[in-house]
């Protein structure tokens, strides 16, 4: 089983009966652009219970292309990590 | 960006009050904690996926002391960025 955007504004839906299906489409929408917003502008994402997003920046490297063993540089880049809560670590391994 | 600076970004942004913002970030935080409690993978378009991963039994070292101990089955979130989020994150690399 996956979850899916779908299944949070249903479950948003459900749980919030003042809101129309359309809004909880909206809030749904609007936390993940809210989001991604914030890690494209190079801020970390701290959810607390959930976990942590940073924003790192690596540096060019020489690697090998590992079907062909060929060498390459990979060029420098920024990229998006996630360190989960020891909360959510917790909750995953009860049981 | 921490939670509740997501909270009052959400609120402004569908309009409703702070309460309710924090109520839906909770909703959402909480379905995707549940899913991956119960070995659900996630996958959002644009955003990322998660799946957990689950590692066995091993004999590892206390890196201090050098100690050997058995190290207890364990689970584990992992987080792959989606491609449109990675990419937008690259591009704002130096800026």
């Amino acid at each position: 089983m996956t979850l899916t955007k779908a299944d949070l504004v249903q479950q948003v839906y459900k749980k919030h009966p003042s809101l129309t299906k359309a809004q909880a489409t909206d809030s749904v929408e609007a936390f993940l652009a809210i989001s991604k917003a914030s890690l494209i502008s190079g801020e970390d994402l701290l959810l607390s219970g959930f976990g942590k997003f940073n924003v790192k920046d690596k540096k060019a490297r020489r690697g090998r292309n590992p079907q062909t063993g060929d060498e390459l540089t990979l060029a420098a880049r920024r990229v998006v990590t996630f360190k989960p809560s020891g909360i959510l670590r917790a909750k995953i391994n009860q049981g | 960006m921490n939670k509740s600076e997501l909270i009052e970004a959400l609120a402004e942004k569908i309009n409703v009050p702070i309460r309710e913002a924090a109520s839906i970030t909770n909703t959402i935080i909480d379905t995707m904690s549940d899913a991956l409690a119960k070995g659900e993978s996630i996958e959002i378009r644009g955003f990322g996926s998660f799946v957990v991963k689950e590692y066995g039994s091993y004999t590892g070292r206390n890196p201090k002391t050098g100690e050997k101990i058995q190290v207890a089955p364990k689970k584990l979130p992992f987080f792959k960025v989606g491609k449109d989020l990675r990419e937008k994150v690259d591009q704002n690399r130096k800026k």
